[in-house]
């Protein structure tokens, strides 16, 4: 184990940057952007240092001691005699396989936006600040193991999301801003009432032998915790645990976001500027899944097997739907936008086979999604950068104008499609071996794998439309990618090739997680 | 000989009343005699009010009836820690409106006046004490009624602008009517049970031969009287032309103490009247004569709903804040929905947290319109950009109303939600969970315009002074706080949720 609290340095570490910049000049821009680089590079070498000292066998998911580089400590502490009022929140922290992956994504992304940042320059000061929050927020998230604290960090994101995309975004950037946030805040106020709920059905065993209500995610998934007369409890025969999984579930499913709740991402990503792209395409859509896997399927096991189908279909319309509308785009990036909408589909078809390859396959899927679509977004950046239009029919033969530009476009590209070798593809291919196993959804993975071939679809041709043919004249000047840019692709390129060649590299860190959920979520009662 | 000593512990009872009522007089002296040079009269105010906050805290942890007959049990004022607590929240808004009225153009323009000003307020806070402590429909009539006649003048009292003389003037004729049908209740009360103490009314009513149709009536007119003080719904229609016309130090005055000193004496009068005992989880049951629940959930739900949906539409801030505080009544009202000590604890917490991030709020709009001289949303534009630490401070405020964490406006709604849910009332719950979805969009609408919207002409930056400045951090620290670790605060409001008679 490491002496110091890494959890809470990775986490606040941002938050520490963001009072920094706070006093700082605003005339000096380069040094408050250097200073975020520094804090997210930072970032990233404590991700690695995580990773290095990860035990992998650990399976974490449900059993404190399996977790790893826990913190915990009492936080809020009411008692009294009258137990009126009474509310104990810890902070709790702690990482298992499910979580590692996350928080090695967020490093990695957090740190390719803030190179990406460097073209903003406006209000520069109160971009980077807000950057640094949004950056906690999302790494809070994913190393949070209480239900109270999960819930502050989650809903710690949404403001600094808003004037992200608010002030620093396209034309229709307020629209979007608010449709963003009003979508989020009424999927959150479900998860607050089903935690309240669970608060009041469940009590945790304490030192001294008394039994208090708790926020603890682990102690909630613990059946003997609950009592009798809960509202949440499976032993109450008028329970109301279906009504609440349904409740918790779209405020996840907004985050994802599943269809119907899926409108407000292409606004969002049209309007906001790259880098925020980057970081909602790439980290935030993922804390959906996330906590579905964190919260829904264990706190909730019986419901989740019940309801399986519904989440396969509903991976099924996200993987079709997704694709479809993304063939009819004409702008660049909403095409991405709806690309990711599909490819979010897969991670759900993954998380419904309930099998531990298709969930093996989901969290892989949800990593590589992010380096992607993240990548596929600075691609949507770099020649929004240059040409200011992003109209897939405005551009063709850009191949030979930019060769090294396409080169790296191809890349991606194909790793969004599945090409074997790449990332995409082993994900891909373990979610549908893993849900076509399951008999009860086969169907829906059958009808699910038009989604390639439709994926296939608009990503050549949007490839073709841009990329190849006769140069339009008036993109004879656009220059090939500078060093900055270089800087942000590189890695992103290592690392999709790299995981198509060993993915093991990352599916053995969550391996022993998933195989734990898998068996808590299909043999709990 | 037993009536001096009763008479002497009565009055030790009333120490923080008396001291107001000397405060009042010295003031009203001090405006005579000191006509010439009014610059120390709010310091006057200020000593006075701290000097009564210290005899209220003085008085924490004392159970006692004061003016109480001989051979009764109990008396006109209850003193516990629930009134003691409200007392403080009043003492505390009092504080800063005084702070506020340094700061204020509006309050600057008359200081010819001052002196009636601070007495007039002074006036009010007393009328508030005796409302949160009355256990006695005669002293509630009186102490309302008290309350309510300085503050008509006060919203009236600048006259600068023809809104002022409009809002005092509709203030002065809705309360006139409210206050004769709360009379009539009272009467019709008096004449089926023969007391007005609420401690006899309760062991009355629960004798079944009462008249339940005519007991009903008068309970609906009563509440007709409070609800028009804490402006909930369908009884709100003076707030936003009030808010708005009169000086924003009233207008913040008006929306967090005399709210406050309503909902203090709507808990004591059904806790006092109508419920017989609570039991072991703290639920409390009510007499079966009239059903609260319905009808507070019903005005809940509406002043809410009704609060939230229109003030979507003001570009007024002051009428914006109006309707947002109609709102909050809504959600106030809630903790008494569930007739529970735990909802009591979560409008104890509520109100601590509403107090400050109110008064925050109309801090902000009154230092902006101090400057720009208007409180149009359109001339916000641009603000948060030119004069970030305003912009960020309101932005803050606004964001703890809306009930986001990590600001302490969470931790208030958190409370609401447990004392909901704790009572299984989750279809109520959700529906004010879905309205303050609906209030995000207002309150960040203000943050779009400030933030987000560039301006047309070039806007000045607006500095303020020190003190001020200090007053804006001292409330933006203690939201934040509070939303962070909120321990302090449910400590102190679960030391005071005894109220006399349980």
């Amino acid at each position: 184990m490491i002496g110091f609290p890494i959890l809470s340095l990775i986490t606040f570490l941002p938050v520490l940057g963001m009072f920094l910049i706070l006093f700082m000049k605003k005339e000096q821009p380069k040094s408050i952007k250097y200073l975020t680089l520094g804090i997210t590079a930072l970032q990233v070498i404590l991700a690695v240092i995580l990773l290095a000292n990860y035990n992998y066998a650990s399976g974490g998911i449900y059993e404190e001691k399996s977790f790893q580089f826990i913190e915990k400590f009492r936080w809020i502490n009411i008692s009294g005699i009258s137990w009126i009022g009474n509310v104990k929140v810890d902070y709790f922290l702690g990482i298992d396989g499910l979580s590692m992956p996350m928080v090695l994504l967020t490093a990695l992304i957090s740190f390719i936006a803030a190179i990406s940042s460097w073209t903003i320059e406006k209000s520069v000061k109160g971009y980077f600040a807000l950057f640094l929050l949004l950056d906690a927020g999302m790494m809070g998230v994913f190393v949070s193991l209480d239900f109270f604290l999960f819930y502050i960090f989650w809903e710690l994101m949404l403001l600094p999301m808003y004037f992200l995309i608010g002030i620093w975004g396209g034309p229709r950037k307020e629209y979007a801003a608010i449709k963003f946030f009003i979508y989020t805040l009424f999927g959150s106020v479900f998860i607050l009432l089903v935690m309240i709920g669970l608060y009041f059905s469940a009590t945790e065993l304490m030192a001294n032998g008394s039994r208090v209500h708790t926020f603890s995610l682990l102690a909630l998934m613990n059946p003997a915790n609950y009592s009798a007369d809960g509202i949440l409890s499976a032993l109450n025969p008028n329970n109301l645990r279906l009504i609440a999984y349904i409740a918790l579930f779209a405020g996840f499913a907004i985050k994802i976001p599943m269809f119907p709740f899926h409108t407000w991402l292409p606004d969002a990503h049209v309007e906001a500027p790259t880098p925020i792209s980057v970081i909602l395409a790439g980290v935030l859509l993922k804390m959906g899944t996330y906590g579905i896997l964190r919260v829904s399927y264990p706190i909730f096991p019986d419901i989740t097997r019940q309801l399986m189908w519904y989440i396969a279909l509903f991976g099924m319309i996200n993987i079709v739907y997704g694709a479809l509308v993304a063939l009819a785009q004409k702008d660049f990036k909403k095409l991405i936008a709806y690309s990711s909408i599909s490819h979010m589909g897969y991670v759900l078809l993954g998380m419904a086979s309930l099998t531990t390859i298709g969930l093996n396959g989901a969290i892989f899927q949800m990593f590589n999604h992010g380096t992607i679509t993240a990548m596929l977004f600075l691609i949507v950046g770099v020649v929004y950068d240059r040409a200011h239009t992003r109209g897939l029919n405005d551009f063709g033969g850009l191949a030979s104008q930019m060769p090294i530009y396409t080169g790296f476009v191809t890349v991606a590209f194909f790793a969004a499609i599945g090409l074997p070798s790449m990332s995409g593809f082993v994900s891909e291919v373990l979610v549908f071996i893993g849900a076509f196993g399951v008999s009860a959804i086969r169907v829906l993975t059958i009808i699910s794998t038009l989604g390639i071939l439709l994926g296939a679809g608009y990503m050549l041709w949007t490839l073709q439309r841009i990329f190849f043919g006769p140069l339009n004249e008036k993109w004879a000047t656009l220059k090939d990618l500078d060093k900055r840019e270089y800087a942000m692709f590189i890695p992103l390129t290592i690392i999709i090739i790299f995981l198509g060649v060993y993915p093991s590299g990352m599916l053995d860190i969550m391996n022993s997680s998933v195989n734990s959920l898998v068996n808590f979520v299909t043999n709990a009662l | 000989m037993m009536a001096n000593t009763n008479l002497y512990h009565s009055l030790s009872l009333i120490v923080p009343e008396i001291v107001l009522a000397i405060v009042l007089l010295v003031l009203v002296l001090t405006d005579l005699i000191f006509h010439k040079d009014k610059k120390f009269i709010p310091y006057v105010a200020l000593a006075g009010i701290l000097i009564t906050g210290y005899f209220v805290l003085n008085q924490f942890g004392e159970k006692g009836f004061a003016f109480q007959p001989a051979l009764y049990t109990y008396g006109m004022v209850a003193v516990d820690p629930f009134g003691v607590f409200f007392k403080m929240i009043v003492v505390v808004a009092t504080v800063f409106i005084i702070f506020f009225s340094f700061g204020s153009e509006e309050i600057i323009k008359i200081k010819d006046r001052i002196g009636e000003y601070y007495a007039l307020i002074f006036g009010m806070v007393l009328g508030m004490f005796f409302m949160i402590s009355a256990s006695d429909l005669i002293l509630i009539y009186l102490s309302m009624e008290l309350m309510s006649l300085s503050s008509y003048v006060l919203s009236g009292f600048t006259k600068l602008r023809e809104r002022n003389s409009e809002a005092a003037l509709k203030y002065l004729l809705y309360g006139a009517i409210s206050s004769g049908l709360m009379l009539f209740g009272i009467s019709l009360i008096y004449g089926l049970t023969g007391s007005t103490n609420l401690y006899i009314i309760n062991s009355l009513i629960q004798n079944p031969h009462i008249n339940l149709f005519t007991l009903a009536f008068a309970c609906l007119l009563i509440f007709a009287g409070i609800g028009y003080k804490i402006s909930s719904a369908p009884f709100h229609f003076w707030t936003p032309d009030v808010y708005e016309g009169a000086p924003i130090t009233i207008t913040a005055f008006l929306s967090v103490a005399s709210k406050a000193a309503g909902f203090a004496l709507l808990i004591r009068f059904i806790r006092t009247t109508f419920v017989s005992y609570a039991d072991a989880n703290g639920m409390w049951q009510l007499i079966n004569v009239f059903d609260w629940k319905t009808l507070l959930i019903a005005i809940s739900i509406l002043s809410m709903t009704l609060g939230n949906f229109s003030a979507l539409w003001q570009n007024n801030m002051k009428r914006m804040l109006a309707y947002s505080s109609i709102a909050h009544a809504g959600y106030l009202l809630l903790g008494l929905v569930v007739l529970s000590n735990q909802g009591l604890l979560a409008v104890l917490i509520y109100f601590s947290v509403y107090l400050i991030m109110n008064l925050g709020a109309f801090l902000v709009v009154m230092l902006i319109a101090n400057k720009i001289g208007s409180e149009d949303i359109h001339d916000y534009n641009g603000l948060g950009i030119t004069s970030p630490f305003l912009g960020v401070s309101l932005a803050i405020f606004l964001v703890s109303l809306t009930g986001l964490p990590p600001t302490a406006g969470f931790i208030g709604k958190l409370y609401l939600f447990i004392a909901l849910v704790d009572a299984k009332m989750i279809a109520v719950a959700v529906i004010a969970l879905l309205n303050s979805v609906v209030s995000l969009y207002y309150y960040i609408r203000v943050l779009k315009h400030m933030f987000l919207t560039k301006p047309e002409k070039e806007t000045q930056a607006i500095i303020t002074s020190l003190p001020n400045t200090i007053l804006v951090s001292v409330l933006v620290a203690a939201i934040l706080i509070f939303g962070i670790y909120f321990s302090p605060l449910v400590d102190a409001a679960k030391s005071c949720l005894v109220i006399l008679g349980m």
